[in-house]
């Protein structure tokens, strides 16, 4: 043996380089892999104040470990994006109880909602909140969307997008002008009464092909005129029936009144 | 009879209040007795008076030719105004020029054709409202409004007329000769009584019957679930409860009669709580995943708006609500049956395949299901 092979064998060399290949595998794994969603991965402190905020406004209803009570569902495992979609868009906390929580503005700061998020999440896995480019709209194809929202949406939101009525109160909302991110949570999660659309059964580029849908009809031009609402033959038959019927009878009024 | 009634005076109150009885009078027998020879009978004292017509109004234009004249160039601009409807139209459809194909711009492109279409709509309305408006005010102002009586003509024909008439259809009876000749009555009606044959044999030729095309889908063992409009097979993994994924036979695409093989295809895929099923829907089911016919049983429309915290599933036609826990049984609404469940598994790779067809036909009840 030569004195350098000897020298390369030491178990000192062995370990250095083991830690070397290691040290350079996690950099580059760092480098590589998908940051985390949002900015700045919430730390204990983010974690702490959401539980102040929780104890605060949520455990009253949700428990105070979230563990859930007879009207309001166990928190564990719904994860970060299911709390900003219910806080972020003013439907939680919850003003009066009722069949569903109506869309409202948002009763705290998008960094508290960030902190309660993050301590929601922290008590299980959940779905995360979307990063900004996961719902830009523009990177979806509409036509696409389109197809897809007419079989997975368009039964209760309505092919406009313009919502509808459920069974008991409950309703389709409206998602014209909903705020895109909110939009993506809202399949991501299944709140309420609307099923789960998980990255599994629609893929996240299926989501932004719906959210591109959403934002055209939300900027498209109405080539008809007078859209009376989107909402197909109600609002169209009920004008026809009401304005209509009384030009007629007006007309035949005119028609049959003497000349002064 | 009509007579014109003299406008400027009460003069036509004459007429109008002399006893002329238009309908006899109904005797307290509820008889109505009607004179043979027209009128005779005397009106009877409980009978109210005939209060006749008011008196005849002159309008302005009758007594102002500058009004008259008003009115006559209003009449005349309705008529320019439609004309200039008329022309509008053609200018919008004309000037208003949009590309054949659809083109990039989407926007622009609905922003032309809703002005074009807003321009030959209201020029269509100006060019009728503007005949018909002018026409009604002409009639109004400027022609004769007097008033005129004309009364109703007795709707009965005398005795000696109806008499005519019973002599005329025997007489025709006995010349035609139709009793005494049974050969040609005899002919005549077996002719008649063959004749619609003909139509029966054109319309049982309408089309093929529908044989088992009502009671059969594309579902057959073993055909996975593919999920509709973006296509890939559905793993069992891929749901979590509370999912709800649209799903078709894969190869469905491929099938001559794509369409209607897809109108009866249509399958919702959803995840409940295992625990929340009953026994008879967990048969069908594959850890809590279970496959349902979207068409409704009781008109056909698609059940597809699923409520996954009530797991109720509702149809928008007619508000048929389904449960899904519990063998999709009807719980509100007109539909008589539960919608037939698809019995699924998985295969080897664990994606999710069916374990049959339906054991049933799918959608509203037809003459032949029984």
């Amino acid at each position: 043996m030569t004195a350098p092979t000897a020298r390369r064998r030491r178990p000192l060399a062995r370990a250095a380089l083991l830690l070397t290949g290691l040290l350079v595998t996690g950099a580059a794994y760092t480098a590589v892999a998908p940051g985390a969603s949002s900015a700045t991965a919430p730390g204990a402190k983010d974690i702490a104040a959401g539980h102040d905020l929780f104890l605060a406004n949520c455990a009253t209803c949700h428990g105070v470990h979230a563990e859930g009570r007879a009207n309001a569902p166990s928190l564990i495992g719904v994860g970060a994006a299911a709390v900003d979609f219910q806080v972020g868009t003013g439907r939680m906390p919850m003003q009066a109880s009722g069949p569903q929580a109506p869309r409202g503005t948002a009763q705290f700061s998008q960094a508290q909602i960030d902190q309660l998020a993050a301590y929601v999440a922290s008590l299980s896995p959940g779905p995360d909140v979307p990063s900004a480019t996961a719902v830009d709209p523009g990177t979806g194809d509409p036509a696409r969307g389109a197809l897809i929202f007419r079989t997975n949406c368009a039964m209760c939101h309505n092919v406009s997008g313009k919502g509808g009525a459920l069974t008991r109160g409950k309703y389709a909302p409206n998602l014209t002008d909903v705020n895109p991110r909110h939009a993506y949570e809202a399949m991501l999660t299944g709140p309420e009464s609307m099923p789960v659309f998980n990255d599994q059964t629609l893929d996240p580029q299926s989501k932004r092909d719906v959210l591109a849908y959403l934002d055209s009809i939300g900027n498209s031009p109405s080539p008809g005129g007078f859209s009376l609402g989107g909402l197909g033959p109600v609002s169209e038959g009920l004008l026809a029936w009401t304005l209509g019927l009384a030009l007629l009878v007006s007309a035949a009024v005119w028609v049959g009144a003497k000349a002064s | 009879m009509s007579e014109r009634i003299r406008p400027g005076g009460g003069s036509g109150n004459d007429q109008a209040s002399s006893p002329v009885p238009d309908h006899p009078p109904v005797p307290a027998t509820g008889r109505a007795v009607v004179p043979a020879t027209g009128r005779t009978v005397e009106p009877s004292a409980d009978r109210f008076e005939n209060p006749g017509l008011p008196p005849h109004q002159e309008r302005t234009t009758d007594t102002d030719p500058r009004a008259a004249r008003r009115a006559e160039r209003q009449v005349s601009g309705l008529f320019t105004l439609s004309a200039l409807g008329t022309l509008t139209a053609v200018a919008g459809y004309v000037a208003v020029r949009f590309p054949d194909a659809v083109p990039q711009n989407m926007d622009a492109y609905l922003a032309s054709v809703g002005l074009s279409t807003r321009i030959i709509g209201l020029g269509v309305a100006a060019a009728l409202l503007g005949l018909g408006v002018g026409a009604v005010h002409w009639a109004k102002t400027l022609m004769p409004d007097t008033e005129r009586v004309e009364s109703r003509h007795p709707m009965r024909g005398t005795d000696a007329e109806r008499a005519d008439a019973v002599d005329i259809l025997a007489e025709g009876a006995a010349e035609s000769g139709i009793g005494r000749r049974p050969l040609i009555r005899n002919s005549l009606l077996g002719a008649a009584a063959i004749l619609p044959v003909p139509a029966l044999v054109l319309l049982g030729d309408l089309g093929p019957l529908p044989q088992e095309n009502l009671r059969t889908t594309f579902w057959r063992a073993g055909l996975r679930l593919v999920r509709d409009p973006e296509g890939g097979a559905v793993k069992a993994s891929d749901l979590t409860i509370g999912s709800a994924v649209h799903v078709m036979p894969e190869g469905i695409d491929e099938t001559t009669d794509v369409l209607e093989e897809r109108a009866k295809a249509a399958v919702l895929l959803l995840r409940l709580d295992p625990a929340q099923l009953t026994d008879a829907t967990a048969d069908d089911a594959y850890q809590g995943i279970v496959a349902v016919s979207k068409i409704c049983t009781h008109m056909g429309c698609p059940v597809a708006l699923y409520e996954q915290r009530t797991h109720h599933l509702l149809c928008p036609c007619h508000q048929s609500t389904f449960d899904a826990a519990d063998n999709f049984a009807v719980i509100f609404g007109p539909a008589k049956r539960p919608l037939p469940r698809l019995p699924i598994t998985v295969d080897d790779e664990g994606y999710l395949i069916a374990r049959n067809g339906f054991d049933q036909p799918v959608g509203p009840s037809f003459w032949e299901r029984g």
